[in-house]
């Protein structure tokens, strides 16, 4: 095998990555979806498996989401490891049945006789100037139902280690890949991944001591951004990469903001209705006496998602995230 | 040159890409429901196999009676009865070898006992102390579906998955009428298709879904034409003709195990009983058309072949209707005790692992029934 020197990669090198090697690891694993063998995806994500593995280890669907899944769910009772490709966000509904019908409970109706160990990768979000319908941050319906695991990466490393875990799980796994972070590029020596944090881990990218910045995937980048920038305010902000919504990790976000005193939820995702209200609650619930200011929230606007040349103002930026921490009650601790 | 000496060398084509991909005719369906008993290809099957059937038949036709009668007794949340059904029923499950699935739906426990899954497991998600009751694994039996048509699919994949490890599994999916116009009904048959994946789709097109009849549910000439637009072959079959049931999804079966591909199979045959005993169907249908369907009973047709033939005594019918009887007190008796419930079941088997937060909610319904028996001591049992 050929040494790789540790050199940048992007985050969809890296996703190809792991089931590349989740694929070499265990002849269960199978990929399937809608262009995802000749084409290699149309983020090419999946990019060299069908010539690898042959395309009955990763196969062009018919154009049907719900069959996907439901195929997936049949595989995966005969003792494989379907990791289903819906091909962007929008086009995954079809198969919402199939996953909260079936996929999400199968292990609790037959008390775990039939687990069904499958990947539902999502690319997801918005921010690459896609046209309706290519855009959607649909994490709160994911998260709305039991039995699921919702996971999103927010670096190369994690989107590695994150794919190779959720595919390993016994659990379905829905795992949403924010589309615009594709090609983000980070050092990671694909010979020698290192190991991240398990599924159900917040992990800090950024400590901080005046206030807490709760985010994941697409929105990490911009309160990283943010962070950097509230310096000149005077603002020392911690950022948390969520990275699991389910299971959430109330103990890593709890001690974060019991430090701070101070949290802002940040995703892309409509406010009302979405997870940064289940987010602010539990921090509420748990963390109210620590906590100088409420708990806000910088969500997109309630409203279906904008077409491209408008998303910019839709996105929450950097400014609408520094406005957020301004409003966190500061002159009362004078 | 003139311009219309020009175009006369042009000479029409069809579209490049366009070319013949199979002849559609060997995959119609006949004409009329294929039938066995009372015609000349009874005398071709297998006194054994037909007198097995009959048992069978007589024993599901107890099995619905009886659990009707247990909806009446609160035993049972709900029953949809497969009265008149039964050869469809036994038929599937008999085809099958014990390698093979069976995908049913709601409405298929029938199926489901006749494979060898133990009659109040069987029961457990319409008694609602579960949901499914049985190991699906144990009997290769899918859990019954109640969301119509979206066990087809799993069907398909399954059958995919065993055709890739090299196994000759077949799996038989079953649905009713309305279950066709689903969308995952025509995804499935698709992508059974595409694949060339070992499947049996079984719909018994009982005449309602509900209280709806075929004529508002489709316009196709039958269900069983709609293989045609797959790619496979759709075979329409007298329901009640357990012979004829039989014959058919076994060459299905036999075909999807050699690599044949998948078969629709439209079984015309009718729900005697209303959709559940929660239903009221005189509200949509005449007691005309239930007592032409009661003349053609599924257990009298065999029963008068057999008969007629020599190859069923008296004895024999009662030694069937014993058997029924045996199974009927031992599913009442069985029925008639309190299941077991433990509240604390509801948070396992959600995640492989529970989660800190269903850790959390465990221990409040513990605290609460803790403090609930101490309110009520003198109450509890």
């Amino acid at each position: 095998m050929t040494t790789v020197a540790v050199k940048p990669a992007t985050m969809a090198q890296a996703l190809t990555r792991a089931m590349r090697d989740a694929m070499a690891a265990d002849p269960t694993v199978h990929v399937m979806g809608e262009d995802v063998g000749t084409l290699g995806g149309v983020f090419r994500v999946t990019d060299g498996l069908a010539k690898q593995f042959g395309e009955d280890r990763c196969t062009d669907t018919p154009l049907a989401e719900a069959g996907i899944l439901g195929a997936a769910v049949g595989m995966a009772m005969y003792g494989l490891r379907p990791v289903v490709e819906m091909q962007f966000d929008a086009f995954a509904y079809p198969a919402f049945e199939q996953l909260i019908s079936h996929v999400s409970r199968m292990r609790n109706r037959t008390r775990g006789r039939m687990p069904l160990p499958i990947t539902v990768r999502v690319p997801y979000g918005g921010g690459i100037g896609g046209v309706e319908h290519h855009s959607d941050s649909s994490e709160a319906y994911y998260m709305a139902t039991p039995g699921l695991h919702v996971v999103t990466p927010a670096t190369v490393a994690d989107a590695y280690g994150l794919l190779r875990q959720a595919i390993a799980s016994d659990d379905p796994v829905v795992f949403l890949e924010p589309k615009r972070l594709y090609w983000s590029k980070d050092s990671w020596n694909p010979e020698h991944p290192t190991d991240v944090e398990p599924i159900g881990r917040a992990v800090v990218r950024r400590p901080g001591s005046s206030a807490t910045l709760l985010t994941y995937g697409p929105s990490v980048p911009v309160c990283l951004e943010a962070a950097e920038a509230a310096r000149a305010e005077g603002w020392d902000l911690e950022v948390v990469d969520l990275r699991s919504l389910v299971p959430f990790d109330d103990e890593t976000v709890c001690a974060a903001v019991r430090r701070t005193g101070r949290a802002v939820v940040v995703h892309e995702s409509t406010g009302f209705g979405g997870p940064g209200g289940e987010i602010a609650a539990r921090i509420t619930e748990r963390c109210f006496h620590h906590l100088e200011a409420p708990v806000l929230r910088v969500a997109g606007f309630d409203i279906p998602y904008p077409p491209p040349m408008l998303e910019r103002h839709h996105l929450p930026g950097v400014d609408r995230i520094l406005d957020a921490v301004a409003r966190l009650q500061w002159e009362a601790e004078g | 040159m003139t311009v219309m000496e020009q175009r006369g060398a042009y000479r029409p084509s069809p579209p490049p890409a366009w070319q013949p991909r199979m002849d559609p005719a060997p995959l119609l369906p006949d004409a009329e429901p294929y039938r066995v008993l009372g015609t000349e290809a009874a005398a071709k099957a297998d006194p054994d196999l037909l007198r097995r059937l009959h048992a069978q038949l007589v024993r599901g036709r107890r099995y619905n009676t009886q659990a009707t009668a247990l909806t009446k007794q609160g035993r049972l949340a709900v029953y949809p009865s497969s009265t008149g059904q039964e050869a469809c029923e036994v038929a599937a499950a008999l085809a099958l070898e014990e390698r093979d699935w069976l995908f049913p739906s709601y409405r298929d426990t029938l199926a489901v006992v006749a494979r060898g899954v133990d009659p109040v497991e069987a029961l457990t998600l319409l008694r609602g102390d579960w949901h499914t009751g049985y190991d699906p694994h144990a009997h290769r039996v899918a859990p019954l579906s109640t969301p119509l048509a979206t066990q087809l699919p799993h069907a398909v994949g399954l059958a995919h998955a065993a055709r890739l490890k090299g196994d000759d599994v077949v799996a038989l999916a079953m649905v009713g009428d309305g279950g066709t116009s689903e969308g995952d009904f025509h995804e499935a048959l698709n992508f059974a298709a595409v694949w060339q994946a070992p499947v049996v789709f079984l719909v018994q097109n009982n005449g309602f879904a509900i209280s709806v009849p075929l004529a508002k549910q489709t316009a196709a000439p039958s269900l069983a034409h709609k293989a045609v637009g797959y790619g496979m072959p759709g075979r329409l079959v007298d329901g009640n003709d357990a012979a004829a049931m039989h014959e058919v999804l076994s060459d299905a079966v036999r075909r999807a195990r050699t690599g044949g591909g998948p078969t629709l199979v439209e079984a015309v045959t009718y729900r005697i009983e209303a959709h559940t005993n929660a239903d009221d169907a005189t509200r949509y249908r005449g007691d005309a058309e239930v007592e032409a369907w009661r003349a053609h009973d599924p257990i009298q047709l065999l029963e008068r072949e057999l008969t007629a033939r020599g190859q069923l005594d008296e004895a024999a019918i009662e030694a069937a209707r014993q058997d029924a009887e045996a199974m009927a007190a031992d599913l009442r008796e069985r029925m008639n005790r309190d299941p077991e419930l433990n509240p604390m079941d509801l948070f396992d088997h959600v995640y492989a692992e529970t989660t800190a937060q269903l850790r959390e909610q465990r221990a409040l319904l513990r605290a609460e029934l803790e403090a609930g028996q101490d309110d009520k001591e003198g109450d509890l049992r």
